[in-house]
């Protein structure tokens, strides 16, 4: 069957976001959903190459999600808050189990772990700065510190990664909180990796690698292996930071009942849980897509596993992947979550796939709300580059001021939505506000399908 | 409270100012590892310390900023002198998983043996093992120098960025797997080489430069009878026909 023109015209491993579809009822065209044109263009291209596709972002297959919950707003069993006037608040503690030196943030929404590496100097900053106009956390990534990032972050949280590149005890001890990193909901189980086009002089001096290779980073820490090692290694970090600074455990959501419980055991103060839909800035298509769990399905998980410890509110938990709204942050919070953390949506709020860049989106192949290229370091809206001229293009003030921008919208929309059900703090959401629209969100979720009792799998 | 005996001179007090005074000693029999690390932080340029009876415990003379000596007289467990920055830490007996992981510079000597990943991911300085070292010594390694007495375990310099591992006796399996810049010396066997790393020539140069990391160590071993193992450069760049190498 012959393909429609423009499917021809475009390069093998796009699918042609903005070709118009054929007209199926007309020229009764079917499009298989076993091979969708996608799938056919995946498998055209790796005939091709020979190599897989490796892309940034996160999963893009539709999962069982927060938009697959709704909240039960107060009317006459439950009393609402006054919304303008009655007071929601929204601030957290974070680390307060065995550090002297908790992080006290303003909103329970924080930016995720993102390299200077995989992301320029001037994004960094910019994430530095909107987060911290709005009193919460920036995170680095694999790669260490940069002066830019520490002196625009009020509070940092330093990662401690399995490739240990750029790490410095001085770095460790100007940190707000470290935290350590056995995997992202990108691909759990995976290692980090940094193709050699963003491999410049500063970020190869910075990880002790050559200019230009292909860094891929290991999956495990080199010095610790399972939970009795970690609790070992977390009390040397403690000694190094004299018990001042929080010690976060992130994990990539897969078996996150059993990491969140083996995590309280080896000490952490906090528990980070990415889901599948976090984002990564390079990892192969196969394994975004194929491996780990939906943020929806692993908070309840991590919730029980704190629960029935009895470190629930004590041990706090920050859940990321796929947050976009401040629905979704009260949605976390509802199931039990003390925070959240935005990765791909900072980056768009900084002004990723931004359609002012529509001829640079084309150029490459792509289209201004598909790019997902950020291991290619082409990036035009100069966020996940280390070209200079491209860089340049993301303005780190301005940026800053459009991430506070969203931190806000979303804190005072999760504001809006506790206040209908009667909260006077974020924190006070509960399962109990939730129901679900989906058997599969409502069994994942635990939280009744709407107009039932019935949560498939409990009791 | 940290016990201290005082051979020589005053207790040093808590916190920067404190004038170096002879040697004092902490006993880990009564004291807990937490005041030890803490009298070490505050410690200044100068200082000797003494660490008796360590009984095998983690995390000891971890994050040391300053100029001074620390003699542990006894076994030490994981991460012992962890991310050490300055002066020196000796430790009479063995040492256990992490040894020296992530040091900076100045020096860590141990007159035993020492467990997995001995001097993981160091950045720089030296670190001296008498005895042998176990598996994956030296992985992740970014500057720092290891000179071994004795034998290696395997997967060692494992993703070994840069820096120089000497080793007097053998080497385990898997010795320098995907191995960047840094430099191997081993004088005896090599069980088997990893991933892209292959035995490279002996010039003047690596000579000279293993005899200045021998004599670091106080070592007496000639560097003819040493060779040299680095990286072939081959996988730098990630490459389909290259997925059978891993």
């Amino acid at each position: 069957m012959t393909l429609p023109p423009v499917q021809q015209d475009a390069p093998a491993h796009i699918p042609a976001p903005h070709a118009p579809a054929p007209n199926t009822a007309e020229s009764g065209l079917r499009e298989s959903a076993t091979f969708d044109r996608a799938t056919i263009a995946d498998i055209q291209r790796a005939a091709a190459t020979g190599v897989y596709d490796i892309r940034g972002w996160g999963a893009k297959r539709k999962v069982p999600h927060f938009d697959d919950l709704l909240f039960l707003g107060a009317s006459m069993s439950r009393y609402p808050l006054e919304g303008y006037r009655e007071k929601c608040d929204t601030d957290v503690v974070l680390g307060d189990r065995h550090a002297s030196r908790p992080l006290h943030l303003q909103t329970p929404v924080t930016i995720a772990g993102m390299s200077f590496g995989a992301l320029s100097a001037n994004a960094k900053e910019a994430l530095g700065r909107g987060a911290s106009e709005v009193g919460t956390s920036t995170t680095t990534g694999d790669g260490g510190m940069t002066p830019e990032e520490r002196g625009q972050s009020r509070h940092l949280v330093y990662q401690y990664l399995p490739s240990r590149y750029g790490m410095n005890p001085d770095d460790l001890r100007k940190a707000d909180a470290i935290e350590i990193v056995l995997g992202q909901g990108a691909k759990p189980g995976g290692g980090g990796m940094l193709l050699g086009q963003k491999i410049t002089e500063r970020v190869a001096g910075m990880r002790t690698l050559p200019v230009g290779i292909d860094q891929r980073s290991a999956s495990r820490h080199p010095d610790w292996t399972g939970p009795d090692d970690l609790e070992i290694k977390i009390g040397e970090l403690r000694e190094i930071t004299d018990w001042r600074t929080p010690v976060y455990v992130k994990i990539g959501a897969s078996r996150p009942y059993y990491d969140t419980a083996l995590a309280v055991k080896s000490g952490a103060d906090v528990v980070v849980v990415d889901g599948m839909q976090g984002g990564t800035a390079a990892t192969q298509q196969v394994f975004i897509e194929n491996v780990g769990i939906p943020t929806l399905a692993a908070i309840p998980q991590a919730v029980q596993a704190l629960q029935e410890l009895g470190v629930h509110r004590k041990v706090q938990l920050i859940v990321s992947g796929g947050i976009r709204t401040g629905a979704d942050v009260a949605k976390a919070l509802a199931l039990g979550a003390d925070a959240v953390a935005i990765g791909t949506a900072a980056l768009i709020a900084l002004g990723d796939n931004d359609p002012r860049y529509a001829a640079d989106y084309s150029a490459l192949g792509s289209a201004a709300g598909f790019y997902d290229d950020f291991q290619d370091g082409r990036d035009p809206a100069g966020i996940t580059t280390q070209d200079p001229d491209l860089a340049l293009r993301l303005d780190p003030v301005a940026g800053g001021r459009r991430l506070a921008n969203y931190l806000r919208v979303l804190t005072m929309e999760a504001q809006t939505i506790a206040r209908a059900c009667g909260k006077s703090h974020l924190h006070n959401l509960e399962p109990e506000d939730l129901v679900a629209l989906t058997i599969e969100a409502s069994a994942m979720a635990r939280v009744p399908l709407a107009g039932t009792s019935w949560i498939p799998g409990a009791g | 409270m940290v016990t201290l005996t005082l051979p020589d001179a005053a207790a040093p007090t808590e916190g920067a100012g404190a004038e170096a005074a002879g040697t004092s000693t902490i006993d880990l029999g009564t004291a807990p590892v937490r005041e030890l690390n803490q009298a070490l932080h505050d410690a200044v340029d100068g200082q000797s310390w003494t660490v008796t009876s360590p009984g095998g415990r983690h995390s000891l003379a971890v994050g040391i900023t300053a100029d001074i000596d620390v003699a542990i007289e006894g076994h030490a467990g994981y991460y012992a002198a962890g991310m050490h920055q300055k002066g020196s830490v000796t430790i009479t007996g063995n040492a256990g998983v992490g040894l020296a992981e992530n040091i900076m510079s100045g020096t860590v000597h141990v007159t035993g043996d020492a467990s997995q990943s001995a001097a993981a991911t160091g950045h720089g300085g030296l670190v001296v093992i008498d005895g042998n070292a176990g598996a994956r010594c030296g992985i992740s390694m970014k500057g720092v120098d290891i000179v071994v007495g004795g034998s290696i375990g395997h997967m060692s310099a494992f993703m070994a960025q840069a820096g120089r591992l000497v080793v007097c006796g053998d080497a385990g399996d898997a010795l320098g797997d995907s191995i960047y810049e840094a430099r191997i010396y081993v004088r005896g066997s090599v069980a088997s080489l990893g991933a892209d790393c292959i035995e490279k020539p002996m010039t003047p140069e690596h000579l000279d430069e293993l005899a200045g990391l021998l004599a670091a160590a106080g070592r007496t071993d000639s560097p003819a009878d040493f060779k040299r193992y680095g990286s072939a450069r081959k996988l730098y760049h990630f490459n389909v026909h290259n997925s059978t190498s891993y």
